[in-house]
């Protein structure tokens, strides 16, 4: 029996695949959290997403409906699971699926369930085809960029940009091209999984870091880890990595909340030059699948982003513990087909 | 040439930088020089020491030795000293 406050916090992301969804690992940091008790309830897309069936960390599982589908029926179908399970807060933890959230925030504010996202015009400010803008406005370097909405525009940038470079989703996947014709069988690739445009990035040579924190909203940093990825698949995930203590990544994390003053989770994907300059390649505006490691070493992210939902003062974190590794492992579950056949035919489970 | 005051060096000879979160092995003779490097012994003082147990000319471990030092610098674990 604990003392501590019954929180219900539904979340997403429970794919706990070779691309992992952050979902169970946020779980995790919930049900580890020292100032309530989560109970967890899993929001999945697909009936194979591993996390369904981890009933020690997800209660009940329910499936939503894709982002494609609109608000509306999204909105619907929360409002049932919200009359069955009482939700207080509601972690995304997708690229694709925040912009509904946000969206939906006042709505879902009135039935009484919080979030605490980035504010949509920070949220598109900082997609992946507008960071050239963002490195500008904020004096933050970030490689040359542009989009492309032609495979044909492709063989018009050698005057902008040298190979090798990158070609990259909207929201997913990249690619490094080392000619005009592998540069096109990407842009194919991508667009047709992803949509258009295609993002046509220089290539920095270097050493990729990335940091997972917390903004307030105001400006301040709740929280911030940062990581350098030891062994990565050839999706590029991370399944290894150590935290690592660099005064100047944190420097740079501190001045991207400050001048965005960003609310919510993010991770920064930075390149470190031969020459030690930091290039932001990336901002995800959720927590990366990593996001255990953080909690491991210090700072519960996913508990402070509920109490910043729930309006309660979260104090900073101030320290994490360095060169602590996470090296992530697959596990088999052997399960009855009776399961598999409740979350497919109800869609709940 | 010194090793920079972040690194962690263990008996065994792993190497890490926790700024970056690079880790490396160092041979029996890679840990030796770099335990000279942190005694502060010049290169000849290194050479001299390290030819009592190996037959190996004093031009060649010269060479192996910047060599080395070379490569540690370009790691990130030695750095320029003041005396350099």
């Amino acid at each position: 029996m604990t003392n501590l406050k019954p929180l219900t916090i539904a979340v997403t992301g429970l794919n706990a695949i070779d691309s992992p969804g952050p979902g169970v690992a946020v779980a995790r940091g919930l049900k580890e959290a020292k100032s309530f008790d989560a109970n967890i309830i899993g929001l999945s897309y697909e009936s194979l997403e591993p996390g369904i069936y981890l009933h020690d960390l997800f209660a009940k599982s329910y499936q939503i409906p894709y982002p494609t589908t609109g608000t509306e029926t999204l909105l619907e179908r929360i409002k049932y699971i919200h009359s069955v399970e009482n939700i207080d807060v509601i972690i995304p933890n997708f690229d694709a699926e925040l912009y509904s959230f946000m969206k939906l925030e006042k709505e879902l504010n009135k039935l009484g369930i919080k979030l605490f996202l980035p504010e949509i015009n920070q949220f598109e400010e900082r997609q992946k085809i507008n960071l050239p803008k963002f490195g500008k406005d904020y004096n933050i370097k970030v490689p040359h960029s542009k989009a492309l909405y032609d495979a044909g525009e492709i063989y018009s940038l050698h005057d902008e940009f040298s190979y090798p470079l990158l070609v990259k989703g909207k929201y997913y996947d990249a690619y490094v091209a080392h000619t005009p014709q592998q540069a096109t069988t990407f842009f194919h690739k991508i667009s047709s999984k992803w949509g258009l445009p295609i993002i046509i990035q220089q290539f920095v040579k270097g050493n990729e870091y990335n940091v997972t924190g917390l903004g307030d909203g105001k400006g301040n940093m709740i929280a911030a880890v940062p990581m350098r990825k030891q062994y990565i698949t050839d999706k590029g995930k991370a399944w290894g990595g150590i935290t690592i203590t660099d005064e100047n990544i944190i420097e740079l994390t501190r001045h991207f909340l400050k001048s965005t003053s960003w609310r919510g989770p993010f991770e920064l994907e930075l390149m470190k030059d031969p020459e030690g300059d930091y290039y932001l390649l990336e901002i995800n505006p959720r927590m990366p699948a990593w996001i255990y490691l953080a909690v491991g070493v210090g700072q519960n992210i996913p508990e402070a982003i509920v109490n910043l939902a729930l309006d309660q003062a979260v104090e900073p974190f101030e320290s994490y513990q360095t060169s602590k590794m996470f090296i992530r492992y697959s596990w088999d579950m052997v399960l009855d087909i009776a399961e598999f056949q409740q979350i497919s035919t109800f869609g709940e489970l | 040439m010194r090793i920079k005051s972040n690194i962690a060096i263990s008996d065994s000879g792993f190497l890490l930088n926790p700024a970056t979160g690079e880790s490396f092995s160092l041979n029996p003779m890679g840990v030796a020089i770099l335990k000279m490097v942190k005694d502060g012994k010049s290169l000849e003082e290194m050479t001299q020491e390290i030819s009592q147990d190996f037959d190996v000319s004093l031009s060649i471990l010269e060479r192996d030795i910047e060599d080395f030092k070379g490569t540690l610098t370009q790691y990130g674990i030695l750095e320029n000293s003041k005396n350099d």
